[in-house]
């Protein structure tokens, strides 16, 4: 009985989700576009796109992007591998030392 | 570990400059072509841990050992917060490309992205031959 209601709730909920979600869902096959202002060219990724030769000096705007204008988020990345690589470590000299 | 058979030693010792010339290509070209630092460092570690295991750890720990790996890994985690600070320096934000951007497409351009590239590449490498080695050591009884 119990397990019935909980598979009853996970569903109910889950049609609430999907149904809440999918009426304010965009047309099938358009593009997100977050424009700045009226005009469609101004969405931000355009703007990037145009934008970032001129800004970072880059010819790749993957790294005007990844450097350039998120500088602190790949500051962030390259710490998580520090840390990563320091846990790895710490754990396999403990096993290393045991045996 | 004692190293493989002498064919796969000659392909590796063939192979090694190339892979290692490869890896440092994407590092350096980072701001102009598909890459950056994070696969050119994979490629560079995984060229050394190719040597490795067709020479065995004894003849490739005297070319780089546990203790440059550690401290390459120091050098280029530091070395990007110094480029970051170099931004405060001229009086504007961490991580501020405050460099001469130079010519689009051109090598030295871009000011300090490749620089910030460069001590990434480092340090992927160093990191990922530090995980190389503490599982070869783990598993092996802990002499170091």
């Amino acid at each position: 009985m119990k397990r019935v209601l909980t598979f009853g709730m996970v569903v109910a909920v889950g049609a609430l989700l999907i149904f809440t979600v999918s009426t304010d869902l965009l047309p099938f096959g358009s593009f997100p576009q977050r424009q700045v202002g009226e005009d469609i060219k101004n969405a931000i990724g355009q703007q990037i796109l145009v934008e970032a030769p001129e800004d970072t000096g880059s010819a790749n705007v993957v790294t005007s992007v990844v450097w350039g204008y998120r500088g602190y988020d790949t500051l962030g990345e390259v710490t998580v591998l520090f840390t990563a690589v320091v846990g790895v470590l710490a754990v396999l000299r403990a096993v290393g030392k045991r045996e | 570990m004692a190293g493989m058979t002498v064919i796969v030693r000659t392909i590796a010792r063939l192979l090694f400059p190339f892979t290692f010339l490869f890896g440092v290509y994407i590092v350096l070209h980072g701001h102009l072509t598909p890459g950056g630092g994070f696969p050119g460092g994979v490629i560079i570690a995984s060229s050394v841990v190719m040597l490795f295991l067709a020479y065995g750890i004894e003849r490739a720990q005297k070319k780089v050992s546990l203790l440059h790996a550690e401290v390459l890994e120091s050098v280029g985690g530091l070395a990007i917060v110094v480029l970051g600070l170099f931004g405060l320096l001229f009086g504007t934000f961490f991580l501020q490309n405050v460099f001469p951007l130079g010519e689009l497409g051109q090598l030295f351009s871009a000011g300090n992205l490749p620089l910030l590239y460069l001590g990434v590449g480092i340090k992927v490498a160093a990191g990922i031959l530090l995980i190389f080695y503490a599982m070869l050591f783990a598993f092996r009884g802990g002499e170091e």
